[in-house]
Order: C-alpha cells, then structure tokens, then sequence
C-alpha cells in the first residue's frame, strides 16, 4: 500500500511546554518528519549576569517548575565548585534525600498523570478517575508524599528555599526524618503495585529500538545521582567540567531549544539511560521492578523509558529510606556554614528525572555571575527525539494516519520532555 | 446545565504554578466534581472553543503570542493572570534591563536572529486581566479559593498587606533580626511567609502592595548595608515592571 498521510500537532498535549510535530508521508515516502520545539525562550544565562552568588540558585530554579529541585542543587554544586567551597557529608546526605523526592514526585506524575492514559486511551486522568479509582488515588499518595518530602527538607515543593550555599538554611528535625521513615516504608509496596499496575497495561506500546548513546552521570559506588563523573554506553568516562565536549550544543532553525551530539548524531539522557549505565547499583526492590518490565541494559527502546522510570522510583523510595536510617544513626544535627566569597568558574552536575544537567557559572570577586551557561536534559534529548521519530515513522508509515500520530505521541512523552525548561 | 468550563493555557514561564493544580493531590478531584477542565496542555489531551474561567500562566515576550492571548481573551469569560510571569512579569523581567540584541547573542551566537524576542510583560500589558493571582509559584489554597469566589459569582479576595503581616502570624523571628535583608515589608502577601518559615528572606515575587513604602524600604535596605545599586536590583528580581510602567 502506498500510503498519502499528513499529520499535523500543534502542541502535543500532556507534557511539560510547547512542542510540535509536522508529517508528510506522500505515496508511502517519508517527505517530512520534523520535532519543533515553539517555546518562548526566556534566556536565563543572560539574566544571571549581575546576579549575585546568593541570588543564582534562586533565579535558575525558575528555568523549570517540575525539576526546581535539581536545578537547584545543580546551581548550587556550579556555586560552590568556583567558590572552593565544600559542604558536609550530612548536607550531601539530605540534599541526595531531596533529589529522590524530586525523582518521586516527577516520575509519579508523568507515569500515573501523563502517561498511563495512554495506555488506556482515554484523554487524560480524569476518565481513570472514574474507571479505576484505587490505582488513580494510589498514584496520588506517593505523589503527596514526594511532595511532602520536598517540602520537609527543601522547605517548598516547588522552587525550594532551604537548600543553600554551603548547606542549608533550616534542617528537618530529627523526629521529622522518623516519622518520614516510616511513611516511605509504606509507601515501597505501593510504588512496587504502581509499578506493577502500568506493566500489566503496557500491551499497546510500540514494539520499537534503534540503538543510539546513552549518557548519565556515573560513580563506582553508588546509584548516581548527585555526583559522579559523565558516562557513556559508547565508552568511555569524562569529568563534569569537561561536560561543554560531550554535549557539543548546536542551533537549529525549528527550534527555539539548542540540539546536542556527542559521537553519533545523538544521544539520550534520563532514566532509562541512568539504568542503562548504572543498573548495578539499583536496589534490591527497584531491580525486581527492572525484571517484571524485562528491562536488562543496554535497552535501546525509547518507550522503555518509562520502564525505568518506574524502577527509579522503586529506587528511590529504598534508597531513601537507606539514607535516613544512615542520618540517624549518626550525628546528625543542624550545622552552620561558614565559606569566603571569592571568585571562580566551574561546572556543577546532577540528574535529575530527565536526566543529566549542568550549570556552570562564573562569579568575579564579588560575588557577582559574569557568565553562565545550562545544559538541560531535554536540550539533550531533542536530536535523539527527531532521529527516533524519522525512525519510528519510517518503520509504520504504511499504518493509519491516527495510528502513526498516536505512536509518535507516546514516543515524545516516553521521552517526558520538559520543554519550557529545555529552551529556557 | 453543563459545570462551569475551565481552561489553563501557559506562555513564558515554568509551568510552575499548573504544576500547583496538580499538586492539591486528592483535592483536585473536588475541584473537578465542580468544574470541568477543558483545557490543559500539560496535563490532558483536547481543548475547547470557548470557556468560562482561563488561568494563564507565563509572560508575554513575544510579539507572535500576542494573538493566541487575545483570541484566550476573547474566548473566556473570567481571564485569571496565574502566577508571578503573568501578574508582573516575574523573573523574566531580568533580561528587560539588559540590550536585547545582546541578549540574543549571547545564549544564540550568531544565530541569534532565529530566536524571536522583546522585553517581557505581564499580561495585563496585553490584554484586560479581570483576576490576579501572584507568586512563585502560586499558593494552592488562594488557588482554591479564588476558584470558589468566582464559581460564586464574588469578587476574589486579594490581599493588600505586605508579607510581614503573615510573617508575625506565622511566628517568624523578622529576618532583619538575623542579619538578612528582605522585601517583605513592601511585598504583596497571600504567601503566608513561606520563604522566610523555610529559612530563607522574602524575595518578592508577589510584586509591590498598592501604595508600597519604598522610601522607608530603601533606607532599610541601605541601612543594613545594601548600596545603591544593590537595592535597585533587589527590587528589579521581582517588580522591575512596576518601575518601567510607571
């Protein structure tokens, strides 16, 4: 069959900013395939010069509403690292805490709010309200706890106020990291029943891979999330200051979002390339949730994404709990930062729910930023996106118009782009 | 007859303050026993000709958006600006006191001319705004009840006190005290203090109280150390718009 489609979204519906996709399929050739990024740019490393080395965190927060957290605590490591400034192991610990309620909460939110209608094909979450309450309020208990995770330490749940340089500007009381204890071992076996809930409805994804990079921070001893060093599944381990070589971020026209490369003609970030690189290190729990998905690395299927980010947020519940059992048990109790203001340049690293991002700043002696530069997950993964969409495409394009438009949906949100936070 | 129709459309922004919407957990399926969300990119698929009640998020800066926020207007009954970029402008006004030449250059090199832009607004710069709702990101319960007035037919309560007020009721020891500065005393509350309970100072983002002190919050500032240009920038993190609209 030589099949004349031409599918038009103009703003692709349940994911995070402005995002389109323009197709033409004439007498059964791919004339046109193209992922456009529409958002208005809001030029944040223009608007940090100036900015005073207290202020940055703040202002970058902003870049996203979702991943506040870690573009904070991504500031913060930029701050810090040109500063010569070094924190506690505590303060580590709890900023670690605040990435996995931030994974959580983000994880939660696009399998259970964006994702799982999808697979039901109904237009939102609202219609599972009514057809399978229990799972729909299931996903709303982990997402408020996540939430009140953040909030207890990062002291909101968006744009957080108590992680600051050198530390931070109110600790959580050690009865209060108990009682959070407590609630995340009730809350494993839900987010394992989540978990299982979406693969037993996962029947209608696309049967897809193309091989291409996978790049995540990577660290000997642990899940990385916070720190480590840049991997590649092609090979090969690179320090985070040397991040502006992997990324290689280049301009182009139909998008208002800059493109990245490293070795191939694109790469992707984000959970499923975090397991990709680091399964070894998931918990026992979150690596039974990778086995019931059948997720082994190197998986090369764009939807799988998903996948992993529900073995993440198995992860991090476990891991969480891990971690304020390893807080109360030492001496854990507010501390006081005390540090130089003094100039510098340098580059911070962490991942974040869609995957690796970096900030780097310059601060004169001042204090003040003179330049800055943020590479954002997504920003990553739009050339990946294009090169997976020309193939997905190519491969059904005999299908039904409405057939390829649905799977080009759910390949974008696989993905979970945050686009507003990509163009920045 | 039908719920009232709401929708959410968003511009320059984070999407922080939707994100609120979502975040009132297990209350948003009260709100949605009582409307019907027609509209909502981030979270559902589908959208609607016309609505009762539009919640836009973001800033203007872009001359090519102005259409698609004035066919919104023309489309809703009740325009609610949602969140700091919407009723001032929010952190986006940063780049307005910067060459805007420049500041294309220096994210885009030198294809810069690709990338559309102009010095961001509010929405009120653009259209008629009936409702406010500041901050950043919004406060999920003035969220609320400002959803309740007007499915009410009320006009929604906007504070008009400076953050300070909350503050004492929320029992903070003033940050002044603490040798921090703050924006508090001339800020617009509804926040409930929550930067200074988390252990910070207020930056803000809600905009200047109708008829703010400025003078007294000037001396302030510089009595505790800020020098001139200091000040100025403080002021310019949230409320730059007030200064160039005036």
């Amino acid at each position: 069959m030589n099949a004349t489609t031409s599918i038009r979204i103009h703003h692709l519906t349940r994911v995070e900013g402005h995002g389109s996709v323009d197709i033409q399929i004439r007498d059964g050739t791919v004339e046109r395939c193209q992922w456009q990024v529409v958002e208005a740019p809001r030029f944040f490393e223009a608007m940090l010069r100036g900015r005073k080395w207290f202020e940055v965190a703040h202002v970058t927060s902003r870049i996203c509403g979702i991943c506040s957290i870690g573009h904070t605590l991504a500031s913060l490591k930029a701050t810090e690292a040109a500063m010569g400034i070094r924190v506690s192991a505590q303060v580590v610990d709890l900023r670690k805490l605040l990435l996995h309620a931030e994974n959580v909460q983000s994880h939660v939110l696009h399998l259970g709010y964006l994702v799982l209608p999808d697979l039901f094909k109904v237009p939102s979450v609202i219609s599972l309200a009514a057809t399978h309450t229990e799972q729909v309020l299931l996903a709303i208990r982990i997402h408020r706890l996540a939430n009140e995770m953040s909030e207890l330490i990062g002291g909101r749940t968006t744009h957080p106020q108590s992680a600051v340089v050198g530390g931070f500007a109110r600790w959580p009381a050690r009865a209060d990291l108990a009682n959070l204890r407590s609630r995340l071992e009730a809350a494993l076996p839900e987010g394992i029943a989540l978990a299982q809930f979406i693969r037993e409805h996962s029947a209608n994804v696309p049967a897809f891979e193309r091989e291409t990079e996978y790049i995540a921070l990577s660290d000997p001893n642990e899940y990385a999330l916070y720190d480590g060093r840049i991997a590649s599944t092609d090979g090969g381990t690179f320090p985070v200051d040397q991040y502006r070589q992997v990324c290689n971020e280049y301009c182009v026209p139909q998008s208002t979002a800059k493109f990245a490369r490293h070795r191939r003609d694109s790469y992707m970030v984000g959970a499923l390339a975090r397991v990709n690189l680091n399964h070894h290190h998931l918990g026992p729990a979150a690596r039974k949730v990778a086995e019931m998905f059948g997720l082994r690395p190197v998986s090369h299927s764009p939807f799988m994404n998903n996948a992993a980010q529900a073995v993440e947020l198995v992860h991090s519940l476990e891991d969480a709990i891990r971690r304020i059992d390893d807080l109360l048990t030492h001496d854990f109790k507010p501390e006081k930062a005390s540090f130089a203001i003094a100039a510098g340049r340098a580059a911070g690293a962490v991942e974040v729910p869609r995957g690796i991002l970096f900030h780097e700043y310059e601060y004169n002696k001042s204090g003040e930023c003179v330049w800055a530069n943020c590479v954002i997950p997504t920003n990553q993964n739009h050339a990946n996106i294009q090169k997976d969409m020309e193939a997905l495409v190519g491969r059904f394009k005999d299908r039904p118009g409405d057939e390829i438009e649905f799977m080009v949906e759910m390949l974008v949100r696989a993905y979970d782009p945050c686009i507003s936070c990509s163009t920045h | 007859m039908g719920k009232p129709q709401v929708a959410f459309f968003d511009f320059a922004g984070c999407e922080g303050d939707q994100l609120q919407v979502i975040n009132l957990e297990e209350d948003l399926l009260q709100v949605l026993e009582a409307v019907d969300i027609v509209s909502f990119r981030e979270a559902l698929k589908g959208h609607a000709e016309t609505y009762d009640i539009a919640f836009v998020e973001g800033s203007i800066t872009r001359r090519s958006d102005e259409a698609r926020l004035r066919e919104i207007r023309r489309n809703a009954g009740v325009l609610v600006a949602f969140g700091s970029c919407a009723t001032n402008g929010g952190i986006n006004m940063l780049k307005n006191f910067q060459e805007q030449e420049n500041v294309r250059r220096f994210v885009y090199g030198e294809q810069f001319f690709h990338y559309e832009t102009y010095p961001a607004r509010p929405l009120k710069a653009v259209v008629a705004v009936d409702v406010e709702i500041h901050g950043c990101p919004v406060n999920r319960r003035e969220f609320q009840a400002v959803l309740a007035s007007l499915l009410a037919g009320k006009k929604p309560n906007v504070p008009n006190y400076p953050v300070c007020v909350e503050c004492k009721m929320a029992e903070n020891i003033c940050v002044f005290e603490l040798g921090m500065t703050c924006m508090g005393p001339v800020t617009r509350a509804g926040c409930e203090a929550c930067c200074v309970t988390a252990g910070s100072f207020c930056w803000g983002c809600r905009g200047l109280v109708d008829d703010p002190n400025a003078d007294a919050q000037r001396e302030i500032l510089a009595r505790n150390g800020l020098t001139l240009p200091d000040i100025l920038k403080r002021f310019r993190l949230y409320t730059g718009f007030s200064e160039v609209s005036k």
